[in-house]
């Protein structure tokens, strides 16, 4: 791995994004509640490389994710793949560039159509981005059905006739269809068995080594992100609160939130759960809202090391070391 | 439920069958499934989606619906009494007072009408015959117990007003409120976050080193396994595969399944290197329970199964005191 940008091929770039939601209100003079789901949030992905976000519930994982492949507003910043500015892009434009980048989301059955057979919902995007001649994308189906694991004949069938996981085979099948160089995959193994996850989790990285694919992997479990990803943003109430390649974020933890996080996962080895607990560090209480928003550090209320000027003076991400930044004061 | 004998499990569910008449036929939900549980002691029990987790508990609380589902055989003895032969009126009285459940989606068990505070309190006055005024005084100290900032002022507030992790304490309160021997949580933080599970584990902990009540825990999730319980039953297609000491289990396990399920996790390593070998994985997906051959449930997926697995289902058997698996390779005296 390559050290300075100038050396490294960035496929995705996202400068300061901003998702707000609400704000417009129709009685004039009056300014409804504004939710700041993603606040400020910067971070390159490495072609063929894995981008993982984890965090707590509500810290804006998903809309950064739907916000870089144009499915959430962008309130303010830009996201760009290569060259192109996807966040200025509209209409025809917009729905060209789709096929540079899909998203594959949590819940294989509530995101494929009911009424719609399985090969017609992986040839779909290949008819609308009109990829191949007509003649030929039966075929490229085919190739996709056999590259996710399924059979040809089950090209048939509808949603409810297949597994969880065979579902999210399908669903990754339609997102790798359009050849894309970026796949967003927000919480794809989360509603599926442990058993069934493994065999996701090793099809996504043979599929990214075949394919070149570069993923925006978001999760909120640890052990897989660790498996899955070469670099890993914490987020915290809508910013990045730390930034590492893998090694660096488990081995060296610097946020307090980050340390909290990975002090909470239970080790599975019980001889260990004694010490385990004992080192654990508690978080007390909840975030605070996405709405008012405190003044100072957005951990501060909870961080067990918060000092006077945590609550004053909101911290920069700093790089402290090569690849690796932190926001926290006392870094 | 009268005297304690010491030797006398709390809780003894023997060969307890479970059958669902569906479509495509009758379903054989739980086979044969056995279990035990002292007094302060927790049970987990693991499995992966459909395999009979839920159904166990739901059958120890008589709350198997019915049709389409029958217990068709075995015993549910708490404290020595069959609960399988009490008649409705009874088991409602066993259910919140001596057995209670804790559900994964707390939103959906709890009544989006009612403050939380009358939720727990309902319950005490219905099985502790307490006044109202009683019982809203009791209800304000379980949130206090359940770790919840100013139990006062949240106890008129209703279940979308609190976050996830509040709402399953609450549900936890409600649990407690009327000290039940057993409390069956299942799948009780699967929907929270990492940091707010920790919470709720040492909530139960200490619960459970207070009151000596007992805990079975339903969980998928390994750490949890490890991190909460004394002793571990894994679940395949309804039936019971293996069950012993939670170091033994999840350090030596014996069933081909225990050892596949542990080993496809990817565990989180405070110490990563650059290596990333791929999971080991458990092919295929866990059988429709209509269409069980008569051999070992698991063999299609089984990397070791021979001839015999296919015809025959390999009873369960002792690996090491208080250890039993059900498979052929320990009854052939290979070891797997
Ligand atoms: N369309 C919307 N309108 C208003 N608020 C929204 C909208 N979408 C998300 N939010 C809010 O933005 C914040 C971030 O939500 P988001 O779904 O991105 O979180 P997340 O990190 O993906 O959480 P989870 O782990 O629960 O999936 C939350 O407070 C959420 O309630
Ligand atoms: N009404 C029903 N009719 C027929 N079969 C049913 C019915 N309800 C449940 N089942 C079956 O009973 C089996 C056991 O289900 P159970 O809910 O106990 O699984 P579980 O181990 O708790 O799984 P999960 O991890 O998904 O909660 C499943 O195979 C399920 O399909
Ligand atoms: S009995 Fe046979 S098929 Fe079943 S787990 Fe043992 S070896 Fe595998
Ligand atoms: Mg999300
Ligand atoms: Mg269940």
């Amino acid at each position: 791995m390559s050290d300075t940008s100038s050396t490294r091929d960035l496929l995705l770039r996202i400068e300061d994004l901003k998702v707000h939601f609400g704000g417009k209100s129709w009685m004039p003079g009056k300014v409804s509640k504004v939710v700041h789901a993603v606040d400020g949030v910067s971070f390159e992905v490495e072609r063929g490389k894995t981008f993982g976000i984890v965090g707590e519930s509500g810290s804006g994982k998903t809309t950064t994710a739907l916000a870089t492949v144009r499915l959430a507003p962008v309130t303010e910043g830009r996201v760009f793949l290569d060259d192109l500015e996807v966040s200025a892009l509209k209409g025809e434009a917009l729905r060209l560039a789709r096929k540079r980048f899909q998203i594959i989301f949590q819940d294989p059955f509530s995101s494929l159509n009911p009424r719609i057979r399985a090969g017609q919902t992986v040839r779909e995007p290949l008819d609308l981005m009109e990829v191949g001649a007509e003649s030929e994308r039966e075929g490229l189906v085919q190739e996709l059905f056999a590259q996710v694991g399924l059979r040809p004949e089950q090209r048939a069938l509808f949603p409810h006739q297949f597994s969880g996981g065979q579902r999210q085979r399908i669903g990754l099948a339609r997102a790798i269809a359009t050849r894309p160089e970026l796949v967003v995959c927000d919480e794809p193994v989360s509603a599926l068995d442990v058993a069934i996850q493994a065999q996701i989790l090793n099809l996504m990285r043979r599929l990214q080594d075949e394919l070149g694919l570069t993923y925006l992997f978001i999760s909120h479990d640890l052990g897989v992100v660790q498996y899955i990803c070469d670099e890993i943003a914490v987020m915290y109430l809508g910013q990045i609160v730390e930034q590492a390649d893998r090694v660096s974020l488990f081995v060296r933890p610097q946020h307090p939130y980050t340390k909290a996080l990975l002090s909470a996962v239970p080790s599975a080895r019980p001889g260990k759960r004694a010490a385990n607990q004992a080192q654990r560090i508690r978080l007390e209480g909840d975030p605070p809202s996405p709405i008012n928003l405190p003044k100072g550090c957005r951990f501060a209320g909870r961080c067990p090391l918060a000092e006077a000027r945590c609550h004053e003076t909101p911290p920069e991400l700093k790089v402290i070391e090569t690849g690796h930044k932190v926001a926290c004061h006392l870094v | 439920m009268s005297g304690h004998q010491t030797d006398r499990p709390l809780l003894q569910v023997s060969n307890l069958c479970v059958e669902f008449r569906t479509r495509d036929g009758i379903a054989r939900v739980l086979d044969e499934v056995s279990l035990e549980l002292q007094p302060g002691q927790t049970l987990g029990i693991v499995g992966e989606s459909g395999c009979g987790k839920s159904m166990t508990a739901l059958s120890i609380m008589r709350l198997i619906p019915s049709p389409p589902g029958q217990i068709t055989a075995g015993e549910v003895r708490l404290a020595g009494e069959d609960l399988l032969r009490f008649d409705e009126q009874r088991m409602r009285d066993i259910r919140g007072k001596d057995i209670s459940m804790i559900f994964q989606e707390p939103m959906t068990s709890l009544n989006p009408v009612f403050t939380v505070g009358d939720q727990i309190a309902e319950s005490l006055r219905l099985h502790e015959g307490l006044s109202d005024k009683e019982a809203a005084a009791r209800a304000v100290k379980m949130l206090k117990a359940v770790g919840i900032p100013e139990p006062q002022a949240r106890a008129r507030e209703y279940p979308h007003q609190l976050s996830g992790g509040m709402r399953q304490r609450v549900m936890i309160a409600i649990a407690l409120a009327c000290g039940p021997k057993v409390i069956i949580a299942d799948e009780p933080t699967t929907a929270l976050d990492v940091t707010v599970q920790a919470q709720i584990f040492d909530l139960l902990r200490d619960l459970k080193e207070r009151t000596s009540t007992a805990i079975i825990l339903i969980t998928h999730d390994m750490g949890a396994i490890a991190e909460m319980t004394d002793r571990v039953t894994v679940m395949y297609a309804g039936r019971v595969v293996e069950e012993g000491p939670v170091e033994a289990i999840l350090d030596a396990p014996k069933h081909p399944y225990t050892q596949g399920l542990i080993a496809c996790v990817p565990q989180l390593d405070p110490n990563p290197t650059a290596e990333r070998p791929p999971l080991e994985e458990i092919p295929g997906v866990v059988p429709a329970l209509t269409r069980l051959g008569k051999g070992c449930a698991f063999a299609p997926r089984c990397k070791y199964a021979f001839e015999r697995c296919d015809q025959e289902a390999p009873r369960r058997v002792s690996v090491d005191a208080d250890h039993r698996a059900a498979c052929w390779l320990l009854e052939e005296g290979t070891s797997a």
